[in-house]
């Protein structure tokens, strides 16, 4: 796993090495190994490096025979044994034995349509010297970032934001319909990022730079009901299970050990059996464990452990960590955030670089592909009640559904209805499984300045995803439906990103997912709903797949979503914390001068905080939401250049 | 000494809007369609009705009709502690 940046003058100017070196120092955690950079005229590429595939051979820029083709290649091609031969059998000769010269003659074999004989993930840029053409691409599910810019003159990319806001050409200021997306679906919609005039290539995407201009195309995309031609519950469990296990299979193909994320649900559990049982590889797992029992899960990691006698190690996370690491975590996401879920990922990722690990596998993917996440039930029971509006008992199965949130425990059918949008006629609503989470999460604009709000005054963020819906969508079932606005959207923007990559390369760690090989996600995608959840029991099809294979007690323990402590790690209520940095970036001045927004709202949110009022899901939200944006502001927009030299230091 | 109304119109605007937007509030204004409440907000709102007006509310009674305007709370407050009309 690497980092990587490149830039083309459309003016015909000569790229400076010191420049590229400087974007891709930004990154360098990305790829500790090494840091090289390559210019031919207006043309520069840069690449960060994490050694993990011929260590010796592997260095980037990479060069083709003739030296027409240059690659900087951020990801893994897991299936690049099998490419190799295909390509020696057609003439290719090769000097390495590493992924990045496999796709550099793919891509010489095949052009653009390389990318759909890759099994992997992938973020690279390829420039063709004798067509003056940058060929850029980014995997289908979006598990590697490229974000890029175009300014007057130039064509400027990177791994990370923060390697094109350091070309100086570059802007800094913030996308208030971002913000907005953000505050509503907890993600930008692609290409959107919170930055004005930076854009991310959205996943499943490739695209080309030419005579100055810039083409996008989409050469991928999950799609639903189709017929894979199976019939028994038994055959479907059979050739999930047997794609997982290649699956797997080819994610531990790797020249340095490989570790697994254990959280002590099923997804990881899955994939750590698949490993211990399917492949002779020796296995060291690692877990994140909370001082709260609210939300530590170290029973269950214990548990398979004992099952799997993996070579274990955990981190404890508190309250304090939380707080204390919040502006790095908010530094790698690079975005606002409404939870503080990532910062665990974060020490996590520190513990399997401090173990001597540069790669995990986890279970990331299966609750999106298989319909594991609660939000399913929840549209399940909620359609199931809407069809009798009047029922006593349906309400109940809601209150069943979340154990783990106390408040909804004791609230009459009359609020869950209102809460959980339970009218006949919402059940046509195209957004119908994700309308209480967004309006939910969309009171929080509440604290907007009057001038944000003025400025988004003709912005409607359910308008603007309606548009962007593929026009199949409106033809799939509604638990299709959902998985689709949760794997397109959520995973990209959200797990993958902010929990995901940029958590893991903080500390120089690639993750790598089975439930996320397009053959996985593919198949899954023809698994009828009824198999994913067969009556209220979630990844029906994958708890059968896997069979006695896995502990008992984790195939039956209840879902527990994974969460964080959140605003008490910056606040404490009855046990006040304090950090300098949050009392700054909350302060009524601050808020004033940053004009985001509302400095009363701001300060009755901190002092009901403070107060050791309960304090629900939305003002946990907002709280976090609002200390996110300010420090995205501080670091980004006010101090980058003051951040940036630390970085480069 | 302030009204009923005006005490649960206080708690409402800040503890609920933050002190945004109360003059757009109006008694009969339905927390649940404005989204002023959140299944958190109910028993925020019974903790301090509670505790203001020491009465004891029932499971039963934690229903729209009681809980989901001012003006509604109003009457449900009279109703439950004649003495503080």
């Amino acid at each position: 796993m690497c980092g990587i940046a490149g830039t083309l003058n459309f003016d015909g100017e000569k790229i400076n090495p010191d420049l590229l070196r400087q974007m891709i120092t930004m990154i360098r955690y990305r790829g500790p190994d090494d840091i090289n950079v390559y210019t031919a005229g207006p043309m520069g590429l840069a690449h960060a490096r994490l050694s993990i595939i011929d260590l010796e051979g592997g260095r980037q820029p990479m060069h083709n025979e003739d030296k027409s083709l240059w690659i900087t290649f951020n990801g893994e091609i897991f299936n690049y044994v099998e490419l190799r031969k295909e390509l020696v059998g057609k003439g290719h000769r090769f000097r390495t034995q590493s992924d990045t010269e496999v796709l550099l003659h793919l891509y010489e074999e095949k052009g653009e349509d390389c990318v759909r004989e890759l099994n992997g993930q992938w973020a690279f840029a390829v420039w063709d010297e004798k067509a003056r053409r940058l060929f850029l691409s980014r995997d289908r599910m979006g598990v590697r970032p490229i974000f890029y810019t175009v300014t007057d003159r130039a064509f400027v990319f990177g791994s990370e934001i923060k390697t094109v806001l350091a070309h100086p050409d570059v802007g800094r200021e913030m996308d208030l319909r971002a913000l907005d997306q953000i505050f509503t679906f907890w993600y930008t919609l692609p290409p959107a990022t919170i930055f004005k005039g930076i854009q991310e290539l959205p996943p499943g995407h490739s695209m080309t730079v030419e005579d100055g201009k810039v083409r996008i195309r989409r050469y991928w995309q999950p799609g639903y009901g189709r017929n894979s031609g199976l019939v028994t519950e038994q055959d479907y469990a059979d050739r999930l299970v047997e794609l997982l296990v290649d699956a797997t299979r080819l994610r531990l193909r790797s020249d340095v050990p490989v570790g697994a994320y254990l959280s002590g649900g099923l997804d990881s559990t899955v994939i750590t059996t698949l490993i211990k049982r399917f492949t002779d590889t020796p296995l060291k797992t690692f877990s994140v464990t909370f001082d709260d029992p609210e939300f530590d899960e170290s029973v269950y990691q214990k548990e398979v452990i004992r099952c799997l006698e993996t070579d274990h190690q955990a981190v404890r996370c508190t309250h304090q960590d939380i707080g204390r690491f919040f502006p790095e975590v908010v530094w790698h996401t690079e975005k606002p955030v409404l939870r503080t879920a990532p910062a665990p990922l974060y020490l996590l990722s520190r513990l399997v670089r401090d173990n001597g690990y540069k790669v995990v596998l986890t279970g990331e993917g299966s609750d999106e592909i298989l319909g594991g996440y609660d939000i399913f039930k929840e549209t399940k029971i909620r359609r199931f009640w809407a069809a009798q509006p009047d029922s006593r008992i349906r309400p109940l199965l809601l209150k069943r559904l979340y154990p783990y949130l106390p408040n909804l425990q004791s609230q009459s059918a009359a609020y869950l209805q209102a809460f959980f949008h339970v009218k006949p006629e919402d059940r046509f609503d195209p957004f119908f499984s994700h309308i209480p989470r967004w309006d939910l999460t969309a009171r929080i604009k509440l604290f907007f300045s009057e001038g944000v709000r003025s400025h988004l005054k003709s912005y409607d963020a359910y308008e603007d995803m309606r548009r962007r819906l593929p026009a199949e969508y409106f033809g799939w079932d509604g638990f299709s439906q959902a998985q689709y606005l949760e794997t397109a959207h959520l995973l990209p923007g959200y797990i993958l990103s902010s929990q995901g990559d940029r958590m893991a390369m903080a500390h120089s760690v690639e993750g790598r997912f089975p439930f996320l090989d397009h053959r996985v996600v593919e198949f899954a995608s023809t698994i009828p709903p009824r198999l994913k959840m067969k009556v209220l029991d979630e990844k029906y099809i994958l708890k059968l797949a896997m069979g006695n294979r896995i502990p008992a007690s984790i195939k039956k323990r209840p879902k527990q979503p994974y969460r964080a402590p959140e605003a008490q790690s910056f606040i404490g209520g009855k046990q006040p914390v304090r950090h300098a940095y949050v009392e700054e970036l909350l302060s009524k001045e601050r808020i004033e001068k940053d004009g985001i927004f509302q400095p009363e709202a701001v300060q009755k949110l901190v002092e009901k905080i403070r107060g050791g009022q309960t304090v629900g899901i939305k003002d946990n939200m907002a709280l976090v939401g609002i200390l996110s944006t300010q420090l995205v502001v501080d670091q980004f927009i006010r101090n980058f250049n003051r951040r940036s030299v630390d970085a480069v230091d | 000494m302030p009204s009923i109304e005006q005490q649960l119109r206080e708690f409402v605007v800040n503890n609920f809007l933050f002190g945004q937007g109360g003059d757009q509030l109006s008694n009969r204004d339905s927390f649940l369609e404005k989204g002023i409440v959140d299944s958190t907000g109910v028993l925020e709102l019974v903790a301090f009705l509670e505790e203001q007006y020491q009465i004891k509310i029932d499971d039963e009674e934690l229903v729209p009709a009681n809980l989901d305007s001012i003006d509604n709370l109003v009457r449900f407050i009279e109703k439950k502690s004649p003495t503080t009309r």
